[in-house]
Parts: structure tokens; C-alpha cells; sequence
């Protein structure tokens, strides 16, 4: 019942999307339309009809309804509620499906409250968005339907990853995805405003919510996935080059520019054409991203989902709005200009200075992934990790983050360096200290240019406050300076982890006492415990910090038992100079305990400088949202007053 | 088919993890030598575990990973080189073993990729900002 009612909405949706593309078409050309005048209701049904047919998902695995194909093969009636819910989109139907149910929504609450851009382009903005839609929902309708049923339904179902089973699940895929789908907003409009051609700072202003929104779904989603990666597998790594990951930076490397970009041309109505394609290719990155996550085309930790002819209907999905795009530009790209002209010394300067590093280094991800799929058609197989990606895409991050602490000093338009120079000076000195204590550590090239860029951007990110007074800052300022703070801060973790970390293998019995770093561990025990789907064996550890109170840390050794698979559950001692990691390994034949631990100095301020750039683009989206409302209002009320004095 | 034995592949590899087999020696033990130990770790932190998915035998609980893991901290132990003992790896399974690509006919693209981006970077700028108004 409820599965066909969710497959009943999915239809309909798809059908209105349909809709909405004809409508869009024929508002570039035809006036008083009734299909153009109905588009917005259309859009906004749209949105409510594929939310609801993820809502009916959402309960099929929640009811574990074993008569769905996807439940069976996706859920267990024995895994918890939190599994089976966040179950639903942890599989490539239901991810899908998500995908679209967030795209529908997006572009429903893009008609209902978009009302500054002039209506063709909103209408053609539609359109767009309705494009996209179709390929998406062909895709789910014909190659991957969530709703397939089973006659007989399954007795049991085959349960879901353990790796998955995990809360980190619950948040992981959904924020990048939301991530991925703003950007396809930010690119309808960039489709819209090309058709019509008003690219314009309005234009900026309309689409730089959203940027700013996917941008910080993407962050976090990041942030959680990497974090996640870090404790679940197991050996303290938190980043891995894997092509999945890269799948989720390079998108965020484009909406990175992309915002710095929609803000040049929000202010000063310049970068304009830039712009458009950082629009376009923001969300070409999120297709190539969803194409390699879900085509099953990468063999990594992250494919789950494995279906090659699948593969083949993205890719052509990607090819024809990739393409369709690109058409666009090329057609309309000459009759948009570049707009307001500047020095290389102005704000505008260095944030194209940005722009073209964050597209170098988008280059290099992009070249590093695809290359050795690339290298495979042609039989030679090669892997490329990070002793390739490291170094080569710190030559494009290295110069962008010295230009990040110069340019937020910088005036638009034009400026000069004798004048922003004085302000330098601390951040300068402190890099050079950060240099000086690096070496006499006799840490690698690239973490000690990390510590020494970190030591310095900690204050230069802060110094476009020097002067001000506080309480008239505006929320936008204090956003660019949280989220420049945070990039010095994960800056910093980074290059302290790699530097800095200790580690310590070892088979113990308990009653032994190990040292790793300034921690002093003592294994006590190890029982067995059991908990709803899998039994573990769980280590207890006290572990002291330089002579200090010790605290109590309980690795396990987990079984699960449908799919059967093992995991080691880490366990983390935070402290605020780093964290302590334990992980409790396999049981030799003489009886002692594989135990590793790492003693990682700063490690936390990865995280915590990436949430710090979240927070800061999230204080950005307020300020501007809170001033496009008064704005709106302010219109709102002359236009009220006006009719009342009317004739 | 292939989806059949690509999910046995998937479910054999934590069942071998988790199998009774002893480790080798050096498999979950480090160096005595801090030096020599950092050496071994930058080399296993670059080589494909082959039976994982996308993991480095350093961040693997795999058997043919541990093994691989003992074999470099013996060899490096001995004296031998860390790019001597990649070399022996690649020769015995592979270029897709070695997370650092060797520059040679089928891989040149990856390392014209930054000069040709710098280049691209460098071009961008200079016709912004080229024309003597900077």
C-alpha cells in the first residue's frame, strides 16, 4: 500500500516535472501562457510529491516491509530503529531517490519565495531545474525503482553493512547530498540567467543563498565523513585520496570558488561570465561525483552500490546536461560580458586569485581520480595516492592561502600593498616562528609549511576585524573571518597529525603497562559482550595523561553476524592538545592482544576548523538572508502604503 | 555473475581478516629503530593493499596486507632502501601496488597535469591583469 502509493507519487512528480520543462520553454517565448502561469504552483507540487514518495521509503524500512525488494535486500527486521531509518538511503535506490526528493524540494521553494529576478529568468530558472529533474527521475523510474516488490516477500531481510551501522550514517549521505543538489539550484540559475540574459548582481544575489547553502552541506558532510572514516576503520587515518572522497572535495573545491566568485559579482558586477561557468561546472562536479559513487565504476571502500549498467545511464546523463550547458555558454557566453574591470592589488584581484587556484587544484583532483579509470580502458593499471595528490595540490593551496590572509585586507576596485603592509607584520613574524619551530623539529617539507602557514593565517584571518568597532560589524565579516579561522585551524591539525603523531603497536596481555607519547596505558581486561545484531570483544584500558587521573577507554572487536563481517570499534580519549586512539586487534596464539595506539597532537582542529568554516558560512547565510527579508519587507510596505493613498 | 563474485569478494575479505592464521611477525609490530620505523611507515602508507578497496596497507587489517607489511619492515631492517623495496613490489605485482605513480609512457599525463595548470593559471591572470594595470 504504501509502497505504491510512494511509486504513485514518484510518477506524478516526474509527470509535473515534464510540466514545468515545457513551461519553461514556452515562457521564453510566449506571453500569458497558462502553462507559464501555473509554473510556479507546478514546481512547488512537484517538490511536495517527491518528498512524499521518500517519506514512504522512510516508513517501508522503518516497518521493515519485506515485501519491497530493496528492504529485503537492504534491512533486517533484528538492526536498530536508527539503522533502518537512516537504512533507507544508505543503498543506491534509496540515495536516488533522495537525491531527487531534495532537488524537487529545492526547486519548490525556489518558486514559491524567489520573487527579485525578473520572472522569465525565475521561469527559465524552473525550466532548468525541471531538466535536471527528468534525467533523475527517468533514472530512478526505469533503472533503479526504490519500490520493486517481492511476491512472496522475504522471510528475513539480508541486512545492511555493519561499517554502515553507524550514526555517522544517519548524517553522512544526506548532507552531501542536499550539498550536491543546491548546487544544481545554483546551476538552473546560472542556465536561467544565461537564457535570458540577465546576469546580473541580482542575479548574484538570488543564487548566492543557495551557493551558500550547498557550500555548507558539503562541508559538513565532509567534515562527517571524514571524521567517520577516522574512527570507524579503524588505523587513525582521516583522509585517504579515495576516489569517493575526492568525489566530495571537488565540489566543494568548485562551490569554494563559486562563492568567492558570486560575491565579486554581487558587490562590484564584475567576474560575470566566471561566474556562470563556476556554476555550471560546480554542479557538473556533483554529477561526476554522483557518477562515481554510485556507477560502481571505482573499486573502493565507499562502493556499495555495484551495477555497471547504471553507470551507463548517468554517464549519459552527465554528457547530455554537462553538455546541454556548455551549449548554452558557448552560445550566450559572448554577449555576457565580463563587467566592472580591476587591479590585481583589490579585493576583487585576489579573489580571483582564488578562483583560478581552487580550479587548479579542482584540476588536479579531477586528473588524479578519473586518470587511472582512464589508464584501466587502455589496459595499464595505476594507482594514484597521496604521494601524488599531496604534493600537487598543495602547489595551487599553499600560494592561495598566503593570498587568503592579504586579500579580505584589500580594498575593491584598488589598492596598494604599502598601505595593507603594517597589518602583515604580526602574521608575517608569527609564520617565520612557525618555520623556525617545524625544523628544529625536523618535520617533512609539506607539514612544516602547513605549521608555519597555519601559525600565521591564525591571526591574519582575524585582522580584517583590526580597526572596527565590534559591535557594527556585520554578519557577512564575521562569517569570512570564522570560516578563514577555521581554514587555519585545519590547516594546522593537519599538518600537526602528520607531524607529530606517535604510534604504538603492540600484543599485551592485561596487567601490561604501554607508553605512547605522554599517555602511560594500562590494559586491565578484555570480556565478551553482545549487543542487537553482534557480539564483541571488548579491551578496557586506563590510560593516564603525563602522571595525570586516568581515564577509562573500551576498544572493541565487534562481530556481526548478518552480513557477516567484523569491525574494530575504536575508542578516543579527547583531550584539548589532541586525541588518544586505541583499537583492540586480534588474539595471538601465546594469548596476548594486538593493541594499537596513536597519540595524535592537534588532530581534533581538523574538525573543529572545518565546523569553524561551516559556522562561518552559515553566519554569511543569515546575514545576507536576514537583509534580503528586509529588504523585501521595506518593498513590501511601500507597496501597501501606495495602495492605500491610490486613487 | 560479476555481481556475485564482486559481493564474495566483498564478504571474504573481512572473513580472512578474522581468520586464525598467525600474523607475521612484524605484521602489527613496529621497528625497534624510531627511524627506520618512519621509513617503513611512509612506504606502507603507499602501497595498495590489493585485496582491500582503496586502503593502504598501513590502514589495513587484511592478511595479504599485514604480510606485506612484515615483508617491508624486515627488508628495511636489513638495509634495504625504501624506493628499492617499491621497485621489488611493483615487480612483483604491479604498477597498481605503488600509490606514487613512476613517471613512464602510460602515466606522463598525470605530471603534465600541474605545469599544464600552472600554466593555465598563469595565462588566466596574465590576460586579467596583464596589460601593465597591475
Amino acid at each position: 500500500m504504501i509502497a505504491t502509493l510512494g511509486l504513485a507519487a514518484l510518477w506524478l512528480a516526474a509527470a509535473l516535472a515534464l510540466l514545468q520543462l515545457l513551461g519553461g520553454a514556452l515562457a521564453l517565448r510566449a506571453k500569458g501562457n497558462p502553462l507559464v502561469a501555473a509554473l510556479r504552483p507546478v514546481a512547488m507540487i512537484q517538490g511536495m510529491l517527491a518528498s512524499l514518495a521518500m517519506i514512504c521509503l522512510i516508513v517501508l524500512f522503518c516497518q521493515t516491509d519485506l515485501s519491497v525488494a530493496l528492504v529485503a535486500t537492504n534491512s533486517h527486521s533484528a538492526k536498530p530503529l536508527l539503522y533502518k531509518f537512516a537504512g533507507s538511503w544508505g543503498n543506491h535506490e534509496g540515495s536516488m531517490l533522495l537525491w531527487v526528493a531534495v532537488m524537487a524540494a529545492a526547486g519548490g521553494v525556489v518558486a514559491w519565495v524567489e520573487r527579485r529576478l525578473p520572472e522569465r529568468t525565475i521561469l527559465a530558472t524552473l525550466g532548468a531545474q525541471a531538466f535536471v529533474s527528468l534525467g533523475f527521475y527517468a533514472f530512478l523510474l526505469f533503472a533503479s525503482n526504490p519500490f520493486t516488490r517481492l511476491d512472496p516477500a522475504a522471510p528475513e531481510g539480508q541486512g545492511l553493512n555493519p561499517l554502515l551501522q553507524d550514526p555517522g550514517l544517519a548524517f553522512h549521505p544526506p548532507t552531501l547530498y542536499i550539498g550536491y543538489v543546491g548546487l544544481s539550484v545554483a546551476f538552473s540559475f546560472a542556465v536561467g540567467a544565461l537564457l535570458t540574459r540577465e546576469v546580473s548582481p541580482t542575479f548574484a544575489r538570488a543564487m548566492r543563498p543557495w551557493v551558500l547553502g550547498a557550500w555548507i552541506f558539503l562541508t559538513l558532510g565532509i567534515l562527517f565523513g571524514s571524521y567517520w572514516a577516522y574512527y570507524e576503520l579503524g588505523w587513525g587515518g582521516w583522509w585517504f585520496w579515495d576516489p569517493v572522497e575526492n568525489a566530495s572535495l571537488m565540489p566543494w573545491l568548485a562551490a569554494t570558488a563559486l562563492l568567492h566568485s558570486v560575491s565579486v559579482l554581487a558587490a562590484r558586477n564584475a567576474l560575470r561570465a566566471w561566474t556562470v561557468m563556476l556554476g555550471v561546472v560546480a554542479f557538473s562536479m556533483s554529477m561526476v561525483g554522483t557518477f562515481l559513487v554510485r556507477s560502481g565504476i571505482l573499486v573502493s571502500v565507499h562502493a556499495f552500490a555495484v551495477d555497471p549498467t547504471r553507470g551507463q545511464f548517468i554517464l549519459a546523463l552527465l554528457a547530455i546536461n554537462i553538455g546541454a550547458a556548455l551549449a548554452v555558454f558557448g552560445l550566450r557566453a559572448a554577449s555576457v560580458t565580463e563587467g566592472e574591470r580591476f587591479t590585481l592589488t583589490s579585493r576583487e584581484g585576489a579573489l580571483v586569485f582564488n578562483n583560478v587556484m581552487l580550479t587548479g587544484a579542482l584540476g588536479i583532483v579531477l586528473i588524479g581520480t578519473l586518470y587511472p579509470l582512464i589508464a584501466e580502458t587502455v589496459g595499464a593499471r595505476v594507482s594514484v595516492g597521496p604521494p601524488y595528490f599531496n604534493p600537487a595540490t598543495a602547489i595551487f593551496v599553499l600560494p592561495m592561502l598566503v593570498v587568503m590572509a592579504i586579500g579580505p585586507l584589500l580594498r575593491w576596485r584598488r589598492d596598494s600593498m604599502k598601505r595593507i603592509s603594517p597589518l602583515l607584520l604580526v602574521p608575517a613574524l608569527l609564520a617565520l616562528c612557525g618555520l623556525a619551530f617545524g625544523i628544529s623539529r625536523g618535520i617533512g617539507v609539506l607539514p612544516l609549511l602547513g605549521v608555519a602557514l597555519a601559525s600565521g593565517l591564525v591571526v591574519a584571518s582575524v585582522t580584517p576585524l583590526w580597526g572596527r568597532k565590534l559591535r557594527t560589524v556585520k554578519l557577512p565579516l564575521w562569517g569570512m573571518v570564522t570560516a578563514h579561522l577555521g581554514v587555519a585551524l585545519a590547516l594546522g591539525g593537519m599538518a600537526s597529525d602528520s607531524a607529530f603523531t606517535k604510534e604504538k603497536l603492540v600484543a599485551a596481555r592485561p596487567g601490561d603497562t604501554i607508553a605512547v607519547g605522554p599517555w602511560s596505558l594500562t590494559f586491565t581486561k578484555v570480556k565478551p559482550i553482545a549487543g542487537s545484531n553482534w557480539t564483541a570483544i571488548e579491551a578496557t584500558l586506563e590510560a593516564g595523561y603525563d602522571g595525570g587521573k586516568p581515564i577509562t577507554l573500551k576498544p572493541q572487536a565487534r562481530a556481526f553476524w548478518s552480513p557477516p563481517q567484523g569491525t574494530n570499534e575504536s575508542a578516543l580519549a579527547t583531550r584539548w592538545n589532541g586525541q588518544l586512539y586505541a583499537v583492540l586487534g586480534e588474539q595471538a596464539e601465546d594469548g596476548r592482544w594486538q593493541l594499537r595506539l596513536w597519540w595524535k597532537p592537534f588532530v581534533t582542529l581538523i574538525w573543529l576548523g572545518g565546523m569553524l568554516v561551516a559556522l562561518g558560512g552559515l553566519l554569511a547565510l543569515f546575514g545576507r538572508v536576514a537583509s534580503d527579508l528586509r529588504r523585501l519587507i521595506a518593498v513590501d510596505k511601500i507597496a501597501y502604503r501606495r495602495r492605500r493613498q491610490g486613487p | 555473475m560479476k555481481r556475485l563474485i564482486l559481493a564474495l569478494a566483498l564478504f571474504s575479505v573481512p572473513l580472512l581478516a578474522n581468520s586464525p592464521l598467525p600474523s607475521a611477525p612484524y605484521a602489527y609490530v613496529q621497528l625497534e629503530n624510531p627511524s627506520k620505523e618512519a621509513e617503513a611507515q611512509a612506504l606502507m602508507q603507499s602501497i595498495r593493499c590489493l585485496q582491500c578497496q582503496g586502503q593502504s596497507i598501513a590502514d589495513s587489517d587484511a592478511q595479504i596486507a599485514g604480510d606485506l607489511r612484515n615483508q617491508i619492515r624486515l627488508r628495511i631492517k636489513q638495509g634495504e632502501e625504501p624506493e628499492a623495496i617499491r621497485a621489488w613490489l611493483i615487480e612483483r605485482y604491479g604498477d597498481y601496488v605503488s600509490y606514487a605513480p613512476r613517471i613512464n609512457s602510460r602515466t606522463w599525463p598525470l605530471f603534465a597535469a600541474p605545469v599544464l595548470l600552472l600554466g593555465f593559471a598563469a595565462f588566466m591572470l596574465r590576460r586579467r591583469f596583464g596589460k601593465g594595470e597591475a
